[in-house]
């Protein structure tokens, strides 16, 4: 579904990570450790076409993607539901309701409430619905248990395993404190590209 | 990629972002008023810096006028893509796989609504106040209602390049106004032209042509200067 190989991205012609190479099938969870400033979120936004790799080729043969990074996105002056159907009524998405998929992410009770009223993990959460009305095929996941209660965080684990279960792929990228249990997951530990 | 593959059409993505920025727009109504109040202080203070000379006050009315709707754009101008920036809409935008020019131009089309149209719609008034003669109003509304959107447009290009920068606002005029200038000069000899009763349709096609121009070219020049701006 999605494959690297040997990407590089350079930043002031200094490469971030060392060359990434995987290749990602369906069903399967790419989980990308490594230590802070190592390069996962500059990965991720290199695979999800938001910057251009320095060299290396990205296959993506997905169809499209969902991403969820450090900034989530979400418009503070509109409420939880009228951000999810401007998603929706953008993307042309449409076959599940939004009240039904936030009930699903527990924000039923700050639905109508204006995103800027809401914590750091409703929040996530508003951004973790973006990633069902998008019906994409492969995740992107940037740090996506940050803010979250334990609540929340099961609330990832069992999104992720419904969406790899029904032959979805990810790319999840952590510092590690929590990884999900999935059976098809692959490893990749991040290495900084800076010269020591 | 995204979009096509779950059946999303263009145009409904076109117009989900103008009525996301609309309302918006209506969330946020004193930054939406805020360049309209400059407008028609800048314009109500002429009078009373210069004297209220009839005569005098007609003479500058169309320079005035277009001074004043320059300047509250370029106010309002940085709002245009600066809090999609910021909160990672934007980024949300490219992944989507609607080409960006599209956004752009939904985007360029809000905020005339919100910015330029207002200008048009005071225009009478502040024609009343300059004194402006009658018979060169409708021509002082057409320039505006040809000229504000080849701002917002224009405009929206030096957005795109400055709004990775923290002081972006600042470097925004300076590109920016010069990029007026022609729109400045031809809008104001038409006005001028009308209230002498001199021929002034060969002003109108030039603002018109700029605007087709612009409509065209704006648009992807915006994006590409977004793209840069997002790596």
């Amino acid at each position: 579904m999605l494959s690297a190989s040997q990407i590089v991205f350079e930043r002031y012609f200094e490469p971030v990570f060392l060359p990434v190479s995987f290749k990602l099938r369906r069903g399967e969870l790419l989980l990308v450790t490594g230590a802070n400033g190592c390069g996962k979120t500059t990965l991720i936004r290199v695979l999800a076409g938001i910057l251009h790799p320095t060299s290396g080729k990205i296959d993506c043969q997905a169809g499209g993607m969902a991403y969820v990074g450090h900034y989530l996105g979400i418009k503070d002056d509109l409420s939880v539901l009228e951000n999810l159907r401007f998603i929706r009524d953008f993307l042309g998405t449409s076959s599940r309701g939004c009240k039904e998929l936030i009930k699903h992410v527990g924000l039923t009770r700050v639905a109508e409430q204006q995103a800027r009223t809401l914590s750091a993990g409703q929040r996530k959460r508003c951004a973790l619905a973006r990633l069902l009305v998008s019906e994409s095929k492969l995740w992107l996941l940037d740090e996506p248990y940050s803010n979250l209660d334990q609540e929340g965080v099961e609330l990832v684990d069992k999104m992720l395993n419904d969406h790899l279960e029904s032959g979805g792929a990810c790319v999840l990228a952590t510092h590690g404190a929590h990884r999900p249990q999935w059976a098809g997951t692959q490893d990749y530990h991040l290495l900084s590209g800076a010269t020591v | 990629m995204n979009a096509e593959a779950a059946g999303g059409s263009l145009s409904g993505a076109f117009f989900a972002l103008l009525r996301r920025d609309l309302l918006l727009a209506f969330r946020r109504r004193t930054e939406l008023l805020f360049p309209v109040i400059f407008l028609l202080v800048v314009v109500s203070l002429f009078p009373l810096g210069i004297g209220p000379g009839p005569q005098l006050l007609a003479r500058i009315a169309p320079g005035v006028i277009w001074i004043a709707a320059l300047l509250a754009t370029v106010i309002s101008l940085d709002a245009l893509f600066r809090s999609d920036f910021e909160d990672g809409t934007l980024e949300q935008f490219v992944i989507s796989g609607h080409p960006l020019t599209l956004i752009a131009l939904a985007k360029i089309v809000a905020h005339w609504l919100v910015a330029g149209l207002p200008i048009v719609l005071l225009s009478p008034l502040l024609a009343l106040w300059m004194n402006l003669p009658m018979e060169s109003l409708g021509v002082m509304i057409l320039t505006l209602a040809l000229g504000t959107p080849i701002l917002s447009l224009i405009g929206s290009i030096g957005v795109g390049l400055t709004i990775s920068l923290k002081r972006g606002g600042q470097l925004l005029s300076l590109l920016v106004f010069p990029l007026y200038v022609p729109i400045l000069i031809i809008a104001t000899a038409a006005v001028m032209a009308a209230s002498d009763s001199l021929p002034y349709t060969q002003f109108l096609g030039l603002l018109l042509a700029g605007l087709i121009t612009s409509v065209t070219l704006a648009p992807f020049a915006a994006a590409a200067a977004l793209k840069i701006s997002l790596s």
